[in-house]
């Protein structure tokens, strides 16, 4: 049984890879990993690299943060309009 | 803002302001002491458009003493779906003297400065100075990171609102807590975040998180409760689901870390998207490119239904390369979308796939129609 997190997407990053998913990581994977992950399935996420923050279990992080089983894994794309 | 008023003043003592504050009156969080509080206070909400149409209905409601509101632009007609302080005859007029008409009528007990310019680096930190706290309801990135970094040089709390169809974001930067830079360093790269303008917002999504702000500038005035301080909201409207994630002061931060670069609030302007390689053409020139090159219109079915462009190919991007054998090679193609990000994209791939007389057309077909009166797009 692998080790997995579960993806909440929001704005224009849900808009590309669904609100939620479940998403398989490797032993020893780092939020960069899952990052990468993503973005073969859905190339165009590419381009949001450079702006978008990740949280794990509710806390800001950087991509080169490890994972866990069981994580939550929020991608946090920056919101402008108003 | 630490300690509450210890007695009321006179300048609510008569029965008409009693009378029109009573519902805050019972709260014991707010009560006299804090009503005084809000009638001392000054807060300065930048953008009255989406999110601060409630944001300002709210704050001279509750009566704070000095509202500053500062948008240089005039009220559309494409307003209307979600910033409810305008109506359809105040179509074409200033969007902060009309604001401030609306919101006289509504508390003729407050102050209201209708500041009618566009808020830039020449006045950033003269007009925050003047304020307790900033209401940022701007709608362009390089305003946001403005406000963020007057607020922190000026000392004033910074609320923070965001929104983009959906979803939407809360926070309050400065005040003793990280600011936006903390949270997201720099602007992203041009084309790559959609505006409410080119990707839509639901209307009353505004009206949701435009009272979250007013509800986050209301207890840092009357300093109750627990602010959004280090705490972003996520807001679903779709999903009906509220998160929050909490981020801390980075130490490397350019206008609050250890070693900050930034010391005084300069605008970075927003770039336009990068060209790089790709031949584009500038919207007063598509009629004439189209006398010997097709329009190949790469907006999605649902951006369509806007209007479009006779004899254009209508080919979503979505669907590009499923159907660009439809096209042929040797024809000469002008690549539009709703404002020109798409198709820089629809240029490269196709150029990728062997296509080699391409343009782009500049600024999308919204920047077409600005300029042909007889053509109705929005």
């Amino acid at each position: 049984m692998s080790a997995r997190v579960r993806v909440v997407a929001f704005a224009r990053v849900a808009d590309l890879v669904g609100r939620e998913a479940e998403l398989p990581i490797a032993a020893g994977a780092r939020v960069r990993d899952a990052w990468e992950c993503l973005v073969a399935r859905a190339p165009a996420l590419g381009a949001l690299a450079a702006s978008t923050r990740t949280a794990r279990n509710g806390r800001v992080v950087d991509f080169d943060e490890p994972l866990a089983d069981g994580d939550e894994l929020a991608l946090l794309p920056p919101v402008g309009g108003g | 803002m630490a300690e509450r008023a210890s007695s009321a003043s006179v300048t609510l003592a008569g029965r008409s302001a009693l009378r029109r504050y009573s519902r805050h009156l019972l709260i014991p969080e707010v009560g006299l002491a804090g009503q005084e509080r809000l009638a001392s206070s000054r807060a300065l909400v930048i953008g009255a458009g989406g999110l601060g149409s409630p944001a300002l209905q709210y704050l001279a409601a509750a009566g704070v003493g000095r509202i500053g509101i500062v948008d240089d632009d005039t009220v559309d007609v494409t307003n209307l779906q979600r910033q409810t302080l305008f109506t359809t005859a105040d179509v074409g007029s200033s969007k902060a003297t009309v604001a401030a008409r609306h919101l006289h009528a509504l508390n003729p007990d407050i102050a209201i400065d209708a500041i009618a310019i566009r808020f830039d680096q020449s006045n950033a930190r003269d007009l925050v100075r003047l304020y307790d706290l900033v209401l940022d309801c701007t709608d362009r990135f390089s305003t946001r990171y403005l406000i963020n970094d007057a607020c922190a040089i000026e000392g004033r709390p910074d609320v923070y609102a965001s929104i983009f169809r959906f979803d939407g974001q809360v926070s309050v930067f400065g005040a003793g807590g990280p600011c936006y830079r903390c949270l997201y360093p720099s602007a992203p790269p041009a084309g790559t975040v959609p505006t409410c303008a080119e990707g839509g917002v639901l209307g009353v999504l505004a009206g949701i998180v435009g009272s979250f702000q007013a509800a986050e500038a209301l207890k840092l005035l009357l300093g109750i409760g627990e602010p959004l301080r280090g705490r972003l909201l996520l807001i679903d409207a779709l999903g009906a689901r509220v998160r929050e994630v909490r981020f801390e002061r980075d130490r490397d931060c350019a206008l609050c870390g250890d070693e900050p670069a930034i010391r005084d609030a300069v605008l970075e302007e927003d770039d336009e998207p990068l060209t790089g390689d790709v031949e584009e053409i500038a919207p007063e020139r598509l009629d004439d490119a189209l006398r010997d090159a097709v329009l190949l219109d790469v907006r999605e079915p649902h951006e369509a239904v806007l209007g479009s462009v006779d004899g254009a190919i209508a080919m979503p991007a979505t669907q590009l390369e499923a159907r660009m054998h439809e096209l042929d090679s040797a024809r000469r193609y002008v690549v539009a979308c709703r404002v020109g990000a798409k198709s820089l994209w629809a240029v490269r791939r196709l150029r990728d796939a062997g296509f080699t007389r391409l343009q782009h057309l500049r600024g999308g077909l919204l920047a077409y129609a600005a300029q042909r009166a007889d053509f109705d797009f929005f």
